[in-house]
């Protein structure tokens, strides 16, 4: 046809810094405006519900902290949370409250990464250290109760790895009481800055009716005016006995999902506070010695502990026949496991509900019609990560 | 309304589009025949009090021994009454199955996801390609023949 448009395409990625990993975006470019995206995912596929199948419960804890590598913690959660209620155990209180614990730093070190490289793709350098700054403190705790900074596979079914170290609580405090003039101090940086709002202001606007016909959960969701938070509608590991509000924004802007997870960092923080304070004594691990690892200690003193700690690390354990799906608010939205066991000791479906995945297929519909500079300040708001898009 | 009347007005509205519907561990489970499936979606979706409005998972479990081997399963939420459903469908292998993309929009990367891992295709939808495997990739990983490890280097 004589009158049919040319259009001009260009790849961005996967080695983009901007598309936060290896996310590849095919732009159609009518001028500078975008007329149609193509996300082309897969590029960090490494199949992890296949090789779920293979794995046995207690190994494939480990996989789940390298899916959303940003808040692994909360991937822990999802999936022990899944294979806890189709075993019918219940936690121990202690064990709650270190979960929530973990889960809120999480969310914290993860939404620090995203405001830190969301606002660096934009232009805003200073920012990106500030952030870090505080990320490494609560890696360095991370570090401190289980050993590895990123992928801590710290909570583990049944409880958790181990009872708090010693002075992790002293420096949990001393975070907790200083974190939120760090966050004001974020907010000095962007939230007037005119630059800032003239990117991100009525840049990427999706409406409510049409975020929750894509599927999308979190801050996004969030960031369009619908108050609607995991934690708050199916509440899991006491999240119930927690104060904390369900920030909302207004108009579904880029500006206003940034406005949502920092008044989240705030809330994160408030949710830290009352756990310090509530904080019981008691165990951290189930009482059920058969898919329970024992404590380190007993093992190296007592035969009965060896055998058990030998077996459950080499055949593992076996789950009752049944279905179940349960999920947790990570810091991109709902983060869920369907598990199928045929009662044997190794999953026999294991499927991951990625919040990134569902929140990414709504790009296409976001950017259309925008300019391409925007484009980067879409995904960067969308909030993803390839490790747990492409699984 | 809570878990059990949600169980209980589904189950006597749908009488005849019903094969099975139980209250699982977690979840009230449904379970349909691939013919009713747009119709069932349609009213859980659009009833007012019901109103399944968020898409959470579209997934597939691959039992190799059965006639119509791949079980699809749908978990939806609703916002308005915080509560999730499970509802199944079974589908044979290569088989085809109506796409659900007009009443969800984001079902769509779901079911590309279900057509690349399984190999079952599903009809009106916008763009059924591959999505984590490249374009040319023959074989289907996720149905439960293929090996571990593969069966080529690539």
């Amino acid at each position: 046809m004589a009158d049919e448009k040319k259009y001009m395409t260009l790849s961005m990625g996967p080695q983009h810094p901007a598309t936060h990993g290896v996310l590849r975006v095919i732009l159609e470019l009518d001028g500078e405006v975008v007329h149609k995206a193509i996300p082309v995912i897969g590029h960090l596929h490494r199949g992890v519900e296949k090789l779920g199948e293979a794995r046995t419960y207690h190994q494939n804890i480990v996989f789940s902290d390298r899916l959303d590598y940003t808040s692994a913690m909360n991937n822990n959660l999802a999936y022990c949370l899944t294979v806890e209620k189709l075993c019918g155990i219940e936690v121990p209180d202690r064990a709650k409250v270190i979960r929530v614990i973990m889960a809120e730093l999480s969310r914290i070190a993860a939404h620090l990464i995203w405001l830190a490289t969301h606002a660096l793709d934009i232009g805003a350098m200073t920012l990106y250290f500030y952030c870090f700054r505080e990320r490494e403190e609560i890696l360095d705790m991370f570090e401190l109760a289980s050993g590895q900074r990123l992928t801590p596979s710290y909570i583990r079914i049944g409880g958790v790895m181990n009872d708090l170290p010693d002075g992790f609580i002293e420096r949990l405090k001393k975070f907790v009481d200083n974190f939120d003039a760090h966050v004001d101090e974020y907010e000095t940086l962007l939230t007037k800055n005119p630059i800032w709002i003239a990117r991100t202001k009525g840049v990427g606007y999706i409406s409510a009716e049409d975020a929750i016909n894509w599927g999308i959960t979190g801050p996004v969701l969030r960031g369009s005016g619908v108050k609607f938070d995991f934690r708050k509608a199916t509440p899991y590991s006491g999240y119930e006995n927690y104060e904390f509000d369900i920030p909302t924004g207004t108009h579904g802007d880029c500006y206003d999902r940034y406005l949502v997870r920092l008044e989240e960092l705030r809330q994160s923080n408030r949710i830290l506070k009352q756990a310090l304070k509530m904080l019981p004594s008691g165990a951290v691990n189930a009482d059920v010695p058969q898919l329970v690892f024992p404590e380190k200690e007993k093992v190296l003193t007592n035969i009965e502990s060896l055998i058990m700690q030998f077996k459950l690390a080499s055949g593992g354990f076996t789950v009752p026949k049944g279905e179940v799906y349960a999920s947790v608010e990570n810091a991109k939205g709902e983060f869920g496991y369907y598990i199928v066991s045929d009662g044997s000791s190794k999953p026999y479906r294991m499927r991951i509900k990625s919040s990134c995945f569902i929140n990414l297929s709504a790009l296409p519909f976001i950017v259309k019609g925008s300019m391409v500079a925007d484009v980067v300040a879409v995904i960067g708001s969308i909030d993803i990560v390839l490790g747990e898009i492409d699984r | 309304m809570n878990s059990t009347e949600i169980f209980e007005t589904i189950k006597s509205d749908c009488r005849n589009l019903l094969k099975d519907a139980f209250s699982g561990i977690d979840l009230s489970t449904f379970v349909i025949e691939p013919e009713h499936l747009i119709e069932f979606m349609k009213y859980i979706k659009n009833t007012p009090e019901l109103s399944f409005d968020l898409i959470t998972d579209i997934t597939a479990v691959d039992y190799p021994n059965r006639t119509k081997r791949f079980e699809l399963v749908y978990h939806i939420f609703s916002i308005k009454n915080s509560l999730r459903i499970r509802v199944k469908t079974n589908v044979e292998d290569g088989g085809s199955i109506e796409s659900v993309t007009c009443i969800w929009k984001g079902a769509e990367w779901l079911e590309r996801e279900v057509f690349d891992m399984f190999g079952v295709n599903f009809k009106n939808h916008p763009d059924l390609r591959r999505i984590l495997m490249n374009e040319d990739y023959k074989y289907h990983p996720l149905k439960k023949e293929f090996p571990l490890q593969g069966y080529e280097e690539s």
